[in-house]
């Protein structure tokens, strides 16, 4: 009962070793974040006593350097959601309809940041940040901003893709024509649409922050990334942990940003 | 059942056709003039269609009735007021656009109700007059799916329904039916005009199909280069057209040269003698059109060669060479069937022909 092959498609056999071989990639490192994880110092003996100590509040005072520095991560990827969500999607929308001859301007200016290394955006961005600490004071949110640019190849994406995959324009002036303002368009027949571009997009934004590491550190804030760093010397178990929770966290999004994909096109071909 | 249904759907959807008046519209496109002046005027509840071939402006001229287009020049009247500077959200028109244009993430009967919704029309009667509108189109039972799950022709139906559903005063259709097969295209087409029947609503229809704009439209105005070369009804564009573009444009035509006798008002044409249409013209040399169906293949005439012949259904049309190098259409019964190389005679029936003056 052999299926007739077409193309490139390779055998079973092959897809499953391919598959083993990049999964085994994947495995090996995480599984020997766990492993190391549970040891008990030299003894070759595993526990969860390195997961217990987290929570022990005498460490408390040994952990609030990372807990701090995982509260910041945060607020700095809520504002940064928020810069993707008011800046630049609505610019994203905005050239689609009205300025449609700019979109490979705004495409090119949203992939340069992944074309320059973070530590040269960096060494452009001391300077800046001199003027916003002057204006903002020099608090750990401020990184958003910067953290705002780095994100722009990775958040545009999506939204783009979403919004090719519309013809937007039809949208917009079929709405148009049935009565709708500009503020119902946007908030009744885009925004709907372009759910599944903006979830992916801000689920990717906050990947990116979590991992974010060379712009905090040069500018001296305490993130996520930086602490991890900062408490490796003093625990390496409990850094290591929190690697994984990361590491698992970022899983998830990518996986919900899958779902999200697939569950839209099962509907399309149900 | 206290359900009050009016009677026939189209019913309460019927509301007062607008007068549309277009003066002097200009709309220029970063240095091209796409709309040289236009006018034109459509009276309460009637269907016009707008005809010409791609680029002549035909789309532009219904996008600035809608309000989608701004206007560089000249007045744009909808029931005597100047609506130029009104936003295509107030203008209350409704549009059916070439592409599929459902709201995909909305139920068929959510993308009928959308336009009541702008217009805060309470739930209750919204949904009554959505399924209303559904109904007229024919699709009462589909109002819970998803465009996804509609044929094309389905698609451009539920559009219609939601055009219709504001009871707009003006239904503007840009070429609804270009996207459909051939069959879908004529059922839609045929059903299109009696909903406007029904319903009273004035119509402007874009097509670049002459087929579908003679077949449905009360008038029609046939467009080239920015502007409307002649309006009327199909069968005076037919018979009488009034620019050698029309002539050319509508139908099919053959290109015989004539000498037009303004005397005796005739043309005379391989030394048969037809009656000149229109008025106007200087005498002298001239380019006749005359219509494939008004010349047939005899047992004497114009002496020529079959070239090729096509079976079109219920008729022939057979391309012959005459002796001079010219090549004519004839359309014939389907019961002839000369083959490529054949020898055969061709004459004019008589009929009346337009012409125009030839470039010497």
């Amino acid at each position: 009962m052999s299926k007739a092959r077409y193309g490139a498609e390779p055998s079973p056999v092959t897809r499953w070793i391919i598959l083993g071989f990049v999964g085994a990639v994947f495995i090996v490192p995480i599984l020997a974040l766990v492993e190391f994880s549970l040891r008990l110092g030299q003894t070759g003996q595993h526990g969860l006593v390195h997961y217990a100590a987290i929570f022990d509040p005498a460490n408390a005072s040994t952990y609030s350097v990372l807990f701090q520095g995982i509260g910041n991560s945060l607020v700095i990827c809520a504002i940064t959601v928020l810069i993707v969500l008011l800046v630049l999607l609505p610019t994203m929308i905005l050239v689609e309809l009205k300025f449609p001859k700019y979109r490979r301007v705004l495409e090119f200016i949203c992939i340069i940041p992944i074309t320059i290394p973070s530590i040269v955006l960096v060494v452009g961005f001391v300077p800046v940040y001199s003027v916003v600490a002057s204006i903002f004071g020099s608090n750990p949110w401020t990184l958003a901003f910067a953290v705002g640019v780095i994100v722009l190849p990775y958040a545009y994406r999506p939204i783009a893709a979403n919004l090719a995959a519309l013809d937007v324009v039809i949208l917009s002036e079929a709405s148009r024509s049935l009565g709708a303002g500009w503020f119902s368009l946007i908030v009744r027949v885009l925004l709907p649409n372009l759910r599944r571009g903006i979830f992916a997009s801000c689920f990717i934004t906050i990947a990116v922050v979590l991992g974010e590491y060379t712009i905090a550190s040069f500018l001296s804030q305490n993130t996520f990334q930086t602490a991890l760093l900062l408490l490796q010397h003093t625990d390496p178990y409990v850094a290591v942990i929190f690697a994984l929770f990361a590491l698992v966290f970022v899983f998830v999004l990518l996986i919900l940003i899958g779902r999200l994909g697939t569950s839209r096109r099962n509907r399309r071909s149900a | 059942m206290t359900t009050t249904l009016s009677a026939h759907p189209a019913e309460s959807l019927a509301g007062k056709g607008a007068t549309v008046e277009l003066v002097d519209v200009v709309k220029d496109y970063a240095g091209h003039r796409a709309l040289t002046g236009v006018n034109l005027t459509m009276a309460p509840g009637e269907f016009i269609a707008l005809l010409g071939p791609s680029g002549c402006g035909k789309t532009t001229v219904l996008r600035a009735l809608s309000g989608l287009e701004q206007v560089n020049g000249g007045r744009i009247l909808i029931d005597g007021v100047d609506v130029v500077n009104t936003p295509v959200n107030k203008r209350d028109i409704g549009m059916v656009f070439q592409s599929y244009s459902l709201f995909p993430h909305m139920t068929v009967l959510q993308n009928v109700e959308f336009g009541l919704q702008m217009r805060k029309v309470d739930a209750a009667s919204r949904r009554r007059r959505a399924s209303e509108a559904l109904e007229m189109v024919g699709l009462g039972e589909l109002g819970s799916r998803y465009a996804h799950q509609l044929s094309g022709g389905q698609q451009q139906r539920v559009a219609l329904a939601r055009a219709l559903v504001t009871r707009p005063r003006v239904l503007l259709l840009d070429e609804p039916l270009s996207a459909l097969d051939a069959k879908v295209r004529v059922q839609l087409r045929d059903e299109i005009r009696r909903i406007q029947t029904d319903l009273g609503i004035t119509t402007l229809f874009v097509t670049h199909d002459q087929e579908e704009a003679l077949a449905v439209a009360d008038r029609v105005a046939v467009m080239n280069a920015g502007n409307i070369e002649q309006i009327g009804t199909p069968e005076e564009l037919y018979l009488n057209p009034a620019t050698s573009f029309v002539a050319d444009f509508i139908g099919l035509s053959n290109q015989l040269d004539g000498e037009l006798d303004t005397d005796t008002g005739t043309i005379a044409i391989y030394g048969h003698e037809l009656s000149a249409l229109g008025a106007g013209h200087a005498g002298g040399p001239v380019t006749a059109y005359v219509r494939p169906e008004d010349i047939e293949l005899a047992a004497d005439g114009i002496p020529g060669t079959v070239v090729s012949t096509s079976f079109l259904g219920s008729v022939r049309r057979t391309t012959v060479r005459l002796g001079d190098g010219t090549l004519v259409a004839v359309q014939h019964d389907v019961s002839a069937r000369p083959q490529s190389g054949d020898g055969v005679h061709v004459r004019l029936k008589g009929r009346p022909a337009s012409a125009r003056p030839r470039a010497s």
